[in-house]
C-alpha cells in the first residue's frame, strides 16, 4: 500500500480550511499530542503547523494567474527524514506513512533539515518534532462511518481539491486523478519519490487585454504631453 | 541555516581535541616521539576536554536531551547515530591511553592506533551528517568531510606541535610538515568548496513547486503572518560586509597567520593554536549561515 494525497492546484481556491482542520483534529490526537501555539494572543503569534498553503503568482501580466499550494508530508517512499534519524522515532508504516514516536524523539531537529519540504516542525512545548500523520487515527477507525475515513484535511476542503486513497492501487481515485491530469511530484531531482502529487493548474483561455496602441500619432504624443506640463 | 552556536562550537572544538588525539597517538605509536608521562597526561586531558566541551555543546542543542540515550539505535543508517556511539568509544580508550599506567607498554601502541582510526571516523561521521544532507546543495559533496578532516587535524596539529615543545624539546620537522599540509589542504579544500557553491545550478522555485513550464514565479504570501518554525531555522540572512569580514579572518586567523607562526616562530605553537581555532569559528560559522535549504524556495527563493 502506497497512501497518500492528490492536491489539485486547479481548483484549490486557497481558503485554508485544510490547515486549520487539520490543526483541530490533530491537535487533540493522541498521536502527537497538542500541536503547540506559541503567544497566540500576543504581538506575533505562531504555532505548529502539519499543512501550510502559500500563495504563488505565475506567469507574466496578462498571462499570470494565483496558485495556491498547500503543503504537508509528502510520505516520501525514500525518505531520509526516517534514515537519518538516531533514536528510530521516525518510521515508515507498512502502509506508507512516516510518523514520529513521540516518545522516543530527542528533538535533534536533523529530520527537520533531511525534509526538502519544510514538513516537519520542532514543536518547542513538547521538544519533539510533531508531522502529518495523514491522520493515521482516522482513516483505520472502524467506528467512523467509512465515508469519514479520510484525512481531515481532505474531509475540509470546500473545494474538493484533496483527494486521499492508495498510490498503489491503478484503480483508485488517486491514481486515475495523476493519470488523467499528469500529476506532478516536487523536488523530483532530490530522489526522495514523494507519494502526495499535485495536479497542475489549466491553462485559461487567454484574456483579451486593453493595450495602448504602439502606433499612437505623433500629434497624440505631443498633445499628451502638452496636457501634462499644463496640468503641472 | 541558523548558525547555532552551540553546533558551530562542538564542531571546531571536538574536531580540534580528535585531531590532537589523532596526531599524539599516531606519532607514539610509529615511534616516531616517545611522550613523557607528563606530556601524554596533558594532551590526551587537552584533547578530552576539548571533545567533551564540543559534546556538552551539542546536546545542548537537543530539545529533549534527557532522550540522548536514544541516538545508539540507529548505527545501520544514521550517521549522527555512528557519531554518537564512536564517540562513547573513543572517550574511554582516549582516558586508558592518557593516564599512563592503565594499559601494558605493548597494548598502549596498539590502543594508539586503534584509536587514532576511531578519532578520524569520529571526524569523517561529523561532517557526514551535513554531508548526507540532499536538501543542503552546498553541503552535499565529499569536500564537506575533506574540509572538516582538514580543519581538525591543522588545529589538532598544532595543539600536538604545542605539545612537543612542552619540555623543552624543538619541534619535529616531520609534525610540522604535517601540519602545514593540513592548513594547506584546509585552504585548497575549502577554496573548492566555495567555487563549487558559487555555481548557479540549485533546484528553481519552478522545480520546488513542480511547474516546470512557469516562466516565472512569486510568491505572493507566505501563508503566515509572523515568524514560523521553518523561516527561523531555514531562512537566514547575513549581510555582505559581515561575510567578508569572516571570510578574511578564516584566511588570516584560521591559516595564514598559524603557518606562518609555525615556520618563523614554533615556540609559539600555542598562540597559533588559538588563532587557528578563532579562525575556523568563522569558518563554521559561515558553513552554516551560507548553505541553503530548499526550503527556502517555497519562501519566495527563486533557487538554492
Ligand atoms: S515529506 Fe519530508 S517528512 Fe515527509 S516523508 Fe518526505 S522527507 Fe519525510
Ligand atoms: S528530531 Fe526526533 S524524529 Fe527527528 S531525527 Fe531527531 S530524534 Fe529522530
Amino acid at each position: 500500500m502506497k497512501r497518500g494525497l492528490v492536491i489539485d492546484l486547479d481548483t484549490c481556491v486557497g481558503c485554508h480550511a485544510c490547515a486549520v482542520a487539520c490543526k483541530e483534529w490533530n491537535g487533540d490526537s493522541a498521536l502527537s499530542g497538542p500541536l503547540a501555539d506559541y503567544e497566540p494572543y500576543g504581538a506575533a503569534p505562531s504555532g505548529v503547523w502539519f499543512n501550510r498553503v502559500r500563495h504563488y503568482e505565475t506567469g507574466v501580466y496578462p498571462e499570470n494567474k494565483t496558485v495556491n499550494v498547500p503543503m504537508s508530508c509528502m510520505h516520501c517512499e525514500e525518505a531520509d527524514c526516517v534514515t537519518v534519524c538516531p533514536t528510530g522515532a521516525s518510521y515508515k508504516r507498512e502502509d506508507g506513512i512516516v510518523l514520529v514516536n513521540q516518545e522516543q524523539c530527542m528533538g535533534c531537529n536533523l529530520c527537520t533539515w533531511a525534509c526538502p519540504y519544510g514538513a516537519r516542525e520542532l514543536d518547542t512545548a513538547s521538544g519533539t518534532v510533531k508531522k502529518c500523520t495523514l491522520c493515521a487515527d482516522r482513516i483505520d477507525d472502524t467506528l467512523l462511518p467509512p465515508q469519514d475515513r479520510q484525512p481531515a484535511c481532505v474531509l475540509a476542503c470546500p473545494a474538493h481539491a484533496r483527494h486521499f486513497g492508495d498510490f498503489d492501487d491503478p484503480q483508485s481515485q488517486v491514481s486515475q486523478l495523476v493519470a488523467e491530469r499528469g500529476g506532478v511530484t516536487m523536488l523530483p531531482e532530490l530522489g526522495y519519490q514523494p507519494v502526495n502529487r499535485y495536479l497542475p493548474p489549466r491553462n485559461a483561455p487567454k484574456v483579451s487585454v486593453m493595450t495602448t496602441p504602439d502606433s499612437a500619432s505623433l500629434m497624440h504624443k505631443v498633445s499628451g504631453w502638452i496636457n501634462k506640463m499644463i496640468e503641472r | 541555516m541558523r548558525p547555532a552556536i552551540s553546533i558551530v562550537f562542538f564542531t571546531v572544538s571536538s574536531g580540534a581535541g580528535l585531531g590532537l588525539l589523532v596526531l599524539m597517538t599516531l606519532l607514539s605509536s610509529l615511534s616516531a616521539v616517545h611522550w613523557s608521562a607528563q606530556q601524554q597526561r596533558m594532551g590526551g586531558a587537552c584533547a578530552i576536554v576539548l571533545v567533551v566541551a564540543g559534546l556538552c555543546a551539542s546536546t545542548l542543542h537537543l530539545a529533549s536531551p534527557h532522550r540522548a540515550w536514544r541516538a545508539f539505535i540507529r548505527v545501520r543508517t544514521s550517521w549522527l547515530s555512528r557519531e554518537a556511539v564512536l564517540a562513547v568509544l573513543v572517550l574511554p580508550l582516549a582516558v586508558l591511553w592518557t593516564w599512563p599506567g592503565l594499559v601494558s607498554q605493548s597494548l598502549h601502541a596498539a590502543l594508539g592506533a586503534v584509536l587514532a582510526v576511531l578519532a578520524l571516523l569520529l571526524i569523517y561521521s561529523t561532517a557526514m551528517i551535513y554531508a548526507s544532507l540532499k536538501p543542503i546543495r552546498q553541503w552535499h559533496t565529499p569536500l564537506t568531510p575533506l574540509v572538516y578532516l582538514s580543519a581538525a587535524l591543522a588545529s589538532g596539529g598544532l595543539l600536538t606541535v604545542w605539545l612537543t615543545q612542552l619540555e623543552g624539546a624543538s619541534a619535529q620537522t616531520g609534525l610540522v610538515f604535517v601540519t602545514l599540509l593540513a592548513l594547506a589542504s584546509t585552504a585548497l579544500s575549502k577554496l573548492a568548496y566555495w567555487m563549487r557553491a558559487a555555481r548557479m545550478d540549485g533546484a528553481t522555485i519552478q522545480d520546488a513547486l513542480g511547474l516546470k513550464s512557469a516562466a516565472q514565479i512569486k510568491l505572493l504570501d507566505a501563508g503566515h503572518t509572523h515568524r514560523t518554525f521553518l523561516t527561523d531555522e531555514f531562512i537566514f540572512r547575513i549581510a555582505r560586509a559581515h561575510v567578508q569580514t569572516l571570510t578574511v579572518m578564516f584566511w588570516l586567523a584560521g591559516l595564514l597567520l598559524p603557518a606562518w607562526l609555525l615556520v618563523w616562530f614554533p615556540q609559539a605553537a600555542l598562540t597559533a593554536a588559538c588563532s587557528c581555532l578563532l579562525g575556523l569559528f568563522a569558518e563554521r560559522w559561515l558553513f552554516f549561515a551560507q548553505a541553503r535549504h530548499t526550503v527556502q524556495l517555497y519562501h519566495g527563493a527563486t533557487q538554492v
